[in-house]
């Protein structure tokens, strides 16, 4: 334990930040798994393995999966526009991306309802010319969770593309590479990390979001209801331990997630360091 | 090494360089287009709608939606849990970047990681994990019954809620702007016999406010507008435990459209004026940082 000689209020300033941490963040996490695990295995795996929470893991994942991969491929897309080109406007649609960081979810939700609702802007025309049901359904899960993990891949890409040396596609023209080309060989190489940072993120958020999408999927079990409003729904009925069980699954889920976009965070920072 | 390069190259010689850096005119301009029609349909129209809707029923409905009693109450209540949540992670925030980019310590890890977990956990788990310490049946629960406090389903229960979910703004701003910015010019400020506390206010301060700004203009909107976590901690009680987010949700239930997107038109406005202070704050750390590289470049050249 190497202390800072000159520096004071190493013991006050850790002290207070480690108190803090514990009474808000580690203690009633620690509540949670006490809970759980005070289930006993059994009736832990009977609420975790229950139809019911099977088809809502298979939603939240899914939903939050394909949003995080069309946040993925139109990320990289507004990035590179903010990055590359100027267009009347710019500073605006930069300042916009940041929106769903800034909008309460359930201002969204209500929104993005009203918008893809039968009778909404976008709603009737889906709806009335393809059929294609979007609130209400899993779609309309898809677009809210596209919605609250936008900003992602968006803010983890920008800064890496702007590090970028323009030396390495000039090089890379030069050679005779055409400019696709160099894209695919020169610039997404270098911007993989930042790209599976952001997916990561993305989709994190995605798993445990919650307002925003109550109001779209209509909340059917089985086939609109997605993880954390089990939760919810068993915590109303006072199904503290049906509650307990699924939240630690989802704890569990979101630690790993941790770990992995912190490993991926590092590596980014390393590539950047040295490319 | 760019000037270098560009300056040895013939006039056209540097048209063929730049073409082969960019894209064709057309390709150009179908990508802007694409990317501006991703964000006006997810980003624009969404926050169009909440004021066209809010203004569906004219405005003599829209000031009586927001002037009504519960949506006061609830205006009072979400000012009353940013108002605590904001500062209480302020401190914290300060307090956790000086430990942890000012000294070397087992467990920085650990505390690192546990500050970021807010982020990663579900909002619904946010609210449970303090139902099941607070609540009628939880670990504290007998003991508060018995002398007659109540957390769950009433205030304090909001205002952890909103702590928890908004914990790591203000330190995950602060842990890289000071760990960057380092510790000579303290170091400097306390061999010359300045106290520790002057150190802090005249020196770290300073140079960490337009960061120290930014995580608060974010903390606070994500307290004003939290939802999933106090839902589950406030027990909807109509002019009692209801934040605006909550007002919004059970007007919208009751089929009051026009009133749910009033109140939710405060909640956007909010948004807006939060992306507009951010970005001038963005702006204004980007200028001190340049005329701080200007500075040492001068220094350097002396």
């Amino acid at each position: 334990m190497s202390r800072n000689r000159v520096i004071p209020g190493f013991g006050l300033s850790l002290g207070y930040a480690t108190l803090y941490t514990s009474l808000i963040v580690f203690i009633p996490l620690a509540a949670l798994a006490a809970s759980g695990i005070s289930l006993g295995a059994e009736t832990f795996w009977a609420v975790v393995s229950h139809p019911q929470a099977v088809a809502s893991y298979k939603l939240s994942f899914g939903a939050s999966l394909v949003a995080a991969l069309i946040n993925l491929v139109f990320g990289l897309l507004v990035a590179w526009v903010l990055v590359r080109y100027t267009f009347p406007g710019k500073r605006i649609a930069d300042a916009l991306v940041d929106l769903p960081f800034a909008l309460p979810t359930a201002v969204a939700g209500i929104a993005l309802t009203a918008l893809y609702g039968r009778n909404g802007w976008f709603g009737q025309y889906l709806e009335g010319w393809w059929g294609f049901k979007v609130a209400y359904a899993p779609a309309g899960i898809v677009v809210a969770l596209t919605f609250i993990g936008l900003p992602f891949v968006v803010r983890t890409v920008q800064p890496v593309l702007e590090g970028l040396e323009r030396e390495l596609e000039e090089a890379a023209a030069s050679l005779g590479a055409n400019r696709w080309r160099t894209f695919r060989r020169v610039l997404l190489p270098a911007l993989v990390p930042a790209l599976l940072t952001g997916f990561a993120l993305s989709f994190a958020r995605a798993v445990g979001e919650y307002g925003s999408v109550v109001f779209i999927s209509g909340n059917m079990p089985y086939r609109t209801e997605i993880t954390p409003l089990l939760i919810y729904s068993k915590l109303e009925q006072y199904d503290y331990a049906g509650a307990s069980a699924l939240g630690v699954t989802m704890l569990v889920f979101s630690f790993i997630l941790l770990l992995a976009i912190n490993a991926l965070q590092y590596w980014n920072l390393r590539r950047q360091g040295g490319g | 090494m760019s000037g270098a390069v560009s300056s040895l190259s013939t006039p056209a010689n540097a048209v063929v360089t730049r073409r082969a850096v960019t894209e064709a005119a057309w390709l150009r301009i179908l990508l802007t287009a694409l990317a501006l029609a991703f964000l006006g349909v997810f980003l624009v129209v969404p926050l169009v709608l909440v004021f066209q809707e809010a203004f569906s029923k004219g405005w003599q409905a829209y000031l009586a939606a927001l002037t009504e009693p519960d949506a006061w109450h609830a205006v009072k209540l979400t000012l009353i849990a940013a108002g605590l949540a904001v500062p209480l992670n302020v401190v914290f925030g300060l307090a956790a970047a000086w430990s942890l980019t000012r000294f070397q310590f087992r467990g920085k890890q650990v505390l690192i990681t546990l500050i970021d977990l807010p982020f990663a956990v579900s909002p619904v788990i946010a609210g449970l994990i303090y139902v099941l310490v607070f609540g009628s049946r939880g670990w504290l629960g007998p003991w508060l019954e018995e002398h007659n406090l109540s957390i769950i389903y009433a205030v304090p229960g909001i205002v952890l809620a909103t702590v928890f979910v908004t914990f790591p703004f203000v330190a995950r701003e602060l842990i890289p702007l000071m760990q960057e910015q380092g510790v000579s010019q303290e170091e400097a400020a306390l061999t010359l016999g300045a106290s520790g506390w002057q150190t802090f206010r005249r020196v770290t301060l300073p140079s960490i406010k337009w960061g120290l700004l930014y995580g608060i203009i974010l903390c606070n909107a994500r307290a004003m507008g939290e939802f999933g976590a106090v839902s589950v901690v406030s027990g909807h009680i109509r002019g009692k435990t209801n934040t605006l987010p909550l007002h919004v949700e059970i007007l919208y239930n009751e089929y009051q459209f026009a009133a749910a997107f009033a109140v939710a038109s405060l909640l956007a406005l909010l948004a807006v004026v939060t992306l507009v202070a951010k970005s001038f704050l963005e702006f204004k750390h980007q200028r001190d940082r340049e005329r701080a590289t200007r500075a040492a470049a001068r220094q350097e050249a002396s």
